[in-house]
Parts: structure tokens; C-alpha cells; sequence
């Protein structure tokens, strides 16, 4: 076995007990690297220098007697974060030579911890869309077929997590930019409660939906990482002034008389036969280790994506007005200030952001606002009642996490509207602020990974863990492995 | 066409190509129409969510605190002098 396949707690356990140094851990993760890296393409950057060093330093400590939870872990970071010193790009070319001056709240948690940083993944441009075709920078693979998709936005970390180049990472999910990859790449993706994880040094594109969580192995590692990132934040305003639990004391937990939703909505036509088949497997699987299943309504599921890419793009279209070729960033030449800006946007910003801006532009315009934005927040409403009603009724929501497993370069990027829809099932739960996870539920006939998505009450990670370990635990999907 | 093609890309200070404005133009507009979907609902007297935990006036004390420094603010930008951001000409 060799150390780069094996998880945060199987590796915390080697290293503490002495088998191997956490430079030994490091040095296997980027022989992997090399190996494979060429084929999946998952990094925009990597940090070999300073995981060497920081590698080091966690021997050093644990040598001390001064180990913490990810003493010697090697993880990916998305490339949205910022890192202070370390290149962030978001994958565009307007952010192309951006150095951060500061380190974002999450990272700052894990350098305290003691991980190891291999370095910044691939994304959709400023995490805009499904497929990580929107990079600026190049396509990243899908580590079980590599003429595939690896879902998006964070298609870097999932298929890092996927093809064994880091032992675990951060993504960011506004729209399912989580959970849609890691089902596609048939690893563990877990977002938050809204609120839950600070958002500082997260660059923004939709902030009241963004939230950061972790892609790992298992669940396990789900819940220890969701242990160290989660936590009030002077520096993000929004972040919850909620108490934690240990996340991890939820693992293990039996699962009877659990009541799980099955909402009808989420069983559609047109969706993948070989999907439906592995998740209502799944519910059944459940329901064999003592849960309940319930069948559930979520009436406005289909005005999700509707609204969703109103608030997104409207939120996007703000956020994004910073990029102005002034403070940071990529500045084309020009005469006026005026066109400065027009120019350094035009040549910094790729096509799906820039329909995004203007989208979002258009549905904040004068004239437009109420039909379209605030329409959509009333929207909002209602979906949000949606979850408060049937938490009423049951401890969880399982759907399939999408509609297809991964489809293949291009299939979906001449028509914006067929990629949006990639993430009609992952839509709801950011509207909705609620967490969610996805976890591995089954292979095609193609061996292509099946995600199966567990939904729960707001701050109620705990319930999903519980339920996520159990199921997982019951299987062995989490086990296999991409041949590469 | 709902869409005034320029007048958007001026507002979002963003010069298209021609063949841009064409395509998108076909695209959002096709979004758009997708989003009339929202017109099924009746949402009269529905309030609106701006964001779905309720957290107003987040305030910490006014003190002063260390930031960044001149040089670090500075560094990234494309244009600088030793204390400011260098932009083309603004005034005529």
C-alpha cells in the first residue's frame, strides 16, 4: 500500500505511531504527482518547495511531543483561496499574476494544525461553472476516464482527492461546486451551513451563497477537516456565531429509526437510468440499517436554477466589479481611465464569466430589478420554506447529487442553459443556506463514479455525517480506485 | 430581444467584439427567457431572502489595529509610485 491512497486518519495513525515521518508522506504524495499530474492536469500551482519545508516543521513538532490533527497531512487547496505569498489566480488571466498580501481564515486553521500544502487547484473561472472547462488556464481530467469532465467548479480538488495527488482539499461550493465533482470523481464533498466556514480570503463570486468545505477519501476525514474550518470569524461578518460539536463524535453512530426524505422532484426524467438505480439502492441500503424512508415533497425544486442564476450572477456581477486593472491583476494598455477599464476586463475576463457579469448586470438594472432579482429573492423564500417543511417532518433529504455521472469534453459548453442544468439537484441547498454532502453510492456500467446527496437541517452537519459514515461504511464504493 | 446589448456592456465596463455582442445576445437571451419561469409563481406578498441566517449590524469596537502596509497594498497593482496607484488620465 503505498502512503499516497491512504486517508488523513490512516496516515495519522502511521505517522504518530512512528512508521513514517510526514516527510516520507509528502515525498510519496508528490511521486504521485509526477506520475499522474501530466495526465489529470488537477494543479494550477504546486508548492513542492514549501510542502518540503512545511513537512519538516510537522516532523519537527510531532518529534516534540507537539502533534495536532493534520501534523504531515498533504492537501490541495482550491486556487480561490488566497495564500499569502503563494500565487492565486482563480484561473483567469485578469488574477494571473496575483500574489496574496494575506492568508485566508481556512488556511490560516490548517497551517495551525499542521497540514502540508501541495498546492492550488484548477477551477471553473472564479468558480463559474460545472465542468472546469471554464479555466483560463487549461482542462483538468477525470481521474476514471480521462476524455471526461471532472465536474466543476472545484474539478481540481475532487480529481486531485480522486487520482491520490493530495491526501484531502478544500473546495468551494455556491451552486454544487462541491458536491457535483466530488460525485463525479467518487470522492467524500461536504458543504457547510451557510455561515458555518469564514469566507475571509475566499474571493468572492456569489457571497451569499459561497461556502467552503472539504473533498476527502471518507467521512471521517469529512469531519475532522469540518472540525478545524468551522468556527465565527471576526473577519467575516457573515460567519454564524453558532457553537460547533465535534463533528468527528457523530461517526459511528447508529442510524436507527433516522427518517430520511425521499423528495419525488429528485427523481426526474431524463435522468441517468444507471444513476436512479444506484441511489434508490442507496435509500434501500439505508433503510436495511434501520432508517426511514419517507417520501417528501420539495414543490419549488424546478424554479431553482431560474432563481439561482439570477442571485448568482447578480451577486457575480458586483463582486466582480473590483477586477478594474487598478489594485491587482492583469491591466490592458490604454489612453483614459475609461477605457482601462472596459479593456482589462474584456481581455482579463473569459466568456462565461463575462455573460455571467452581464447577466447579472441585467437583472440589477434599472427597470429590471424587480422582475427579475427581487422576484428571484421572493423565489428564494420559497424554496428556503420548502427545507424548513419537510425538516419538519424528517432528519434528512437523500437524492442522487446529479442527474448523469461525468460527461465528456464539450458536450454541454456550446449552450450555457444544458450546463447550468448539470447542477439542478445541488442548486437548492445553497439557496436554502442548508448543508450537504456527497458521497459515493455506486459505478456505471462504464465505471464511472455515482454521488449520492445527503441533505440536512441548518447546522445540522452532524445528522449527514452520522448517516454518510454509516452508509459508507456498509459499502465498499469509498475503496475503489481510478486506474491510472 | 429584451436586451440592449451595449448599453449592458457599458454599464458592466466591458468592451465586446462584435462577434461577442452576437453571441451573447442568443445566449441571454435564451437565459432570460428560461428565468420568465419564475412568472408562474404567484409571490405577491412574499418577502424577499437576501441572505438565510439573519445577522444584522455586525459591528466590533472602533479601534485601531494593525493592516497592511503601504508597500504591501501596493504591491500587486499594475501601476504604482512609492505611495499611490498610478492610473491613466482621468482629468483633461
Amino acid at each position: 500500500m503505498e502512503l499516497f491512497s491512504l486517508s488523513i486518519s490512516e496516515l495519522r495513525s502511521m505517522i504518530d505511531k512512528g512508521e513514517v515521518s510526514a516527510s516520507e508522506v509528502t515525498a510519496s504524495v508528490f511521486r504521485r504527482i509526477n506520475a499522474v499530474e501530466g495526465r489529470i492536469k488537477a494543479y494550477v500551482t504546486l508548492t513542492g518547495d514549501k510542502a518540503g519545508e512545511m513537512a519538516e516543521k510537522a516532523g519537527g513538532e510531532i518529534a516534540a511531543g507537539r502533534k495536532k490533527p493534520l501534523s504531515g497531512i498533504p492537501m490541495a487547496i482550491k486556487d480561490n483561496m488566497c495564500t499569502k505569498g503563494i500565487l492565486t489566480t482563480c484561473a483567469s488571466k485578469i488574477l494571473s499574476n496575483f500574489i496574496p498580501p494575506y492568508e485566508s481564515t481556512v488556511t490560516t486553521k490548517l497551517a495551525a494544525n499542521g497540514y502540508v500544502l501541495t498546492g492550488k487547484t484548477n477551477l471553473d473561472e472564479f468558480a463559474m461553472g460545472s465542468s472546469t472547462e471554464n479555466s483560463g488556464l487549461h482542462e483538468t481530467s477525470n481521474p476514471w476516464d480521462i476524455e471526461r469532465i471532472p465536474g466543476g467548479s472545484s474539478g481540481g480538488s475532487a480529481a486531485a482527492v480522486a487520482a491520490d495527488e493530495c491526501i484531502a482539499a478544500l473546495g468551494s461550493d455556491t451552486g454544487g461546486s462541491i458536491r457535483q465533482p466530488a460525485a463525479l470523481c467518487g470522492v467524500v464533498g461536504l458543504k457547510p451551513t451557510y455561515g458555518r466556514v469564514s469566507r475571509y480570503g475566499l474571493v468572492a463570486f456569489a457571497s451569499s451563497l459561497d461556502q467552503i468545505g472539504p473533498i476527502t477519501k471518507n467521512v471521517s476525514d469529512s469531519a475532522l477537516l469540518l472540525n478545524i474550518i468551522s468556527g465565527r470569524d471576526r473577519f467575516d461578518s457573515t460567519s454564524a456565531p453558532v457553537e460547533a460539536p465535534d463533528f468527528t463524535s457523530f461517526i459511528g453512530k447508529d442510524i436507527k429509526g433516522l427518517k430520511i426524505g425521499i423528495p419525488k422532484e429528485y427523481f426526474i426524467e431524463g435522468m441517468d437510468p444507471e444513476v436512479d438505480k444506484s441511489v434508490k439502492n442507496a435509500v434501500r441500503k439505508l433503510e436495511s440499517l434501520g432508517a426511514i424512508p419517507v417520501e417528501v415533497s420539495l414543490p419549488h425544486t424546478g424554479y431553482a436554477v431560474a432563481t439561482y442564476y439570477v442571485l448568482a450572477t447578480s451577486e457575480a456581477s458586483s463582486n466582480l466589479a473590483r477586477y478594474d486593472g487598478v489594485k491587482y491583476g492583469f491591466r490592458a494598455e490604454a489612453g483614459e481611465l475609461m477605457e482601462m477599464y472596459m479593456k482589462t476586463r474584456a481581455q482579463g475576463f473569459g466568456a462565461e464569466v463575462k455573460r455571467r457579469i452581464m447577466l447579472g448586470t441585467f437583472t440589477l438594472s434599472s427597470g429590471y430589478y424587480d422582475a427579475y432579482y427581487r422576484k428571484a429573492q421572493q423565489v428564494r423564500t420559497l424554496i428556503k420554506k420548502d427545507f424548513d417543511d419537510v425538516f419538519g417532518l424528517v432528519d434528512l433529504v437523500v437524492t442522487p447529487t446529479t442527474p448523469t455521472p461525468a460527461f465528456k469534453f464539450g458536450e454541454k459548453t456550446a449552450d450555457p442553459m444544458q450546463m447550468y442544468l448539470a447542477d439542478i439537484f445541488t442548486i437548492s441547498v445553497n439557496l436554502a443556506g442548508v448543508p450537504a454532502i456527497s458521497i459515493p453510492c455506486g459505478f456505471t456500467s462504464g465505471n464511472l463514479p455515482v454521488g449520492l446527496q445527503m441533505i440536512g437541517k441548518h447546522f445540522d452537519e452532524g445528522t449527514i455525517l452520522k448517516a454518510a459514515y454509516a452508509y459508507e461504511q456498509s459499502t465498499e464504493w469509498h475503496m475503489r480506485k481510478p486506474d491510472l | 430581444m429584451k436586451i440592449s446589448i451595449e448599453h449592458l456592456a457599458k454599464l458592466a465596463r466591458l468592451s465586446l467584439r462584435e462577434e461577442e455582442k452576437e453571441l451573447f445576445v442568443g445566449q441571454l437571451d435564451s437565459v432570460l427567457t428560461y428565468m420568465e419561469k419564475l412568472n408562474e409563481l404567484d409571490t405577491g406578498t412574499i418577502e424577499p431572502t437576501s441572505h438565510v441566517i439573519s445577522l444584522s449590524n455586525v459591528t466590533r469596537e472602533d479601534m485601531p489595529e494593525a493592516s497592511l502596509s503601504r508597500e504591501e497594498a501596493l504591491a500587486n497593482a499594475p501601476g504604482h509610485t512609492d505611495k499611490f496607484y498610478r492610473v491613466p488620465r482621468i482629468i483633461e
